[in-house]
């Protein structure tokens, strides 16, 4: 079984936002929301800042409580690397999935289900990477197997220091930050 | 120093969640005034006083049939995709509690039914007289009556706790995530319905039978919110933020005034005077009971969606 993630490269991120925008038009995301976004967070004080740069989106957790309070099993991992995803013709739009995300990664879709990242699997399905990294100008944002120990996300995981978002949450999630 | 900047401003996400407005905690407090009393009306099923001509096991059902029913309505009204809720039926999810408390929904309405049944309202018994005759049947035959009155005592008792159980499975919201929370609604639950009855029931063994529970439901409804606050406390750094919400933070005087002292303490006291003799029975204790009931579930639905991890 495959586990897809995300390694991403916050020494190369510059913040510039087109990841978020390619998000938006591959997926046609309805204006004002956002499946992806950037958070910038400075620590310390001059001389001694520093700011870490961090693109964002659903962790695709692999425990995953959006996907076990769901009442419909509207929210599910797809066959293909454990992606979450949503069906919208088995959303009610209960929204106990929003409440039980940690990251705030999902939002109620103008048409009435619930939306988020998907990793892009239509993409990935076909063996592209999903758009957001597809367009990275810095190359910082990696996609792959974690399962697979030699795929490039294994790889990075192996040689670079890293951490994940709230991992103690319990939800394990499956994109990792280098620092 | 840490500042934080964000791209993303989602509706009913950012700033803060509130994905959850009025609706959720009005189908909750009703939720569990109904849950409780199934139990008072099924307890009262079991301990036969079906020969009492007033007992409040007469009506209790069929008020607890109209506020179920108001509060699956307003738990429609909050749902976004509302065409799409008969999915609800068509796959049970054993990890959700959305989807048990919504199986469980579909038996107690049967359980409400039958104990309805055993004397049907007036107005519905004139247009069927056939149910006078089912009505007689199920008064002859002792057993029934009292397995109607267990089996409204368990679904009650589970659909109080699946009022809490629903929000304490919510990992995220750190204020939620507590082992008594369940309790707690049952509990609230309990002491709304016991009011309610206090406030309505014919009978005067009734009345004064659920004003001295209700003070005990009281009392012990304090003792598990400090159980609550305490495990909260010593628990992460999330959580502990998630207590100072309610203690000393922007929930604070809407929980200590409405919930604790005119919900719970001041009502408890007048109640104590009044079972004891030292004052006439008077419905505002009990009204500030319910009303303190239903303000408890805005205040928790709203301040734990504020509370989340960092
Ligand atoms: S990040 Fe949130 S929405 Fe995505 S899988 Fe994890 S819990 Fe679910
Ligand atoms: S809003 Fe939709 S996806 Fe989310 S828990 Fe409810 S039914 Fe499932």
């Amino acid at each position: 079984m495959a586990r897809f993630g995300m390694v991403i490269d916050t020494r190369k991120c510059v913040g510039c936002t087109d990841c978020v925008i390619a998000c938006e038009t591959e997926n046609d995301v309805p204006n004002g929301f956002a499946r992806d976004w950037i958070v910038q967070i400075s620590n310390g004080k001059f001389p001694n800042a520093q700011v870490e740069i961090l693109s964002e989106r659903c962790n695709h957790c692999s425990d995953a409580p959006c996907v076990t309070t769901c009442p419909t099993g509207a929210s599910h991992y797809h066959d293909i690397g454990g992606i979450v995803l949503v069906n919208h013709d088995e959303c009610i739009g209960c929204k106990a999935c929003i409440e039980s995300c940690p990251y705030g990664a999902r939002f109620v879709h103008p048409e009435g289900y619930v939306d988020k990242c998907t990793f892009c699997v239509h993409r990935v399905e076909e063996g592209l990477d999903p758009a957001c990294v597809s367009v990275c100008p810095t190359h910082c944002m990696h996609f792959g197997d974690f399962d697979d120990p030699n795929s490039e996300v294994s790889k990075l995981l192996q040689s670079r220091k890293h951490h994940s978002l709230l991992p103690e949450a319990g939800t394990t999630p499956n994109i990792y930050y280098l620092t | 120093m840490l500042e934080i900047t964000t791209t993303r401003h989602n509706h009913l996400i950012d700033p803060i969640l509130h994905a959850w407005n009025w609706e959720i905690p009005v189908y909750l407090f009703l939720g569990g005034l109904v849950a409780g009393m199934m139990i008072i009306s099924g307890y009262f099923l079991f301990k036969e006083r079906v020969k009492e001509d007033n007992c409040s096991c007469f009506y209790l059902p069929m008020i607890s049939f109209v506020l179920l029913s108001l509060g699956m309505s307003a738990l429609f009204l909050d749902l976004e995709h509302k065409l799409f809720v008969w999915r609800l039926y068509t796959t049970f999810q054993i990890t959700s509690p959305m989807s048990w408390g919504a199986w469980i929904l579909i038996l107690v309405y049967p359980a409400l039914i039958a104990n309805i049944l055993i004397r049907p309202p007036k107005f519905i018994a004139n247009k069927i007289p056939k149910l006078a005759e089912v009505s007689q049947k199920l008064i002859e035959h002792k057993w029934a009556v009292k397995n109607i009155g267990v089996v409204n005592m368990l679904l009650g008792g589970m659909v109080g706790m699946y009022t809490g159980i629903l929000l304490s499975s919510l990992g995220a919201r750190p204020l939620w995530s507590t082992s008594v929370l369940w309790l707690l609604f049952l509990i609230s639950g309990l002491s709304g319905a016991a009011a309610f009855v206090h406030l309505i029931a014919k009978n005067v063994y009734e009345r004064e039978l659920l004003a001295k529970s209700d003070n005990a439901f009281l009392i012990i409804e304090l003792f598990v919110i400090a159980m609550m606050i305490i495990g909260l406390v010593t628990s992460s750094k999330s959580h502990m933020a998630a207590a100072h919400l309610l203690l000393n933070g922007p929930f604070a005087s809407v929980f200590w005034i409405f919930v604790i002292a005119l919900g719970i303490v001041i009502p408890l006291y007048i109640q104590l005077l009044a079972v004891n003799h030292k004052i006439k029975h008077t419905p505002i204790a009990p009204i500030m009971v319910i009303i303190g009931g239903l303000i408890l579930r805005f205040v928790i639905v709203a301040a734990g969606q504020h509370s989340h991890w960092f």
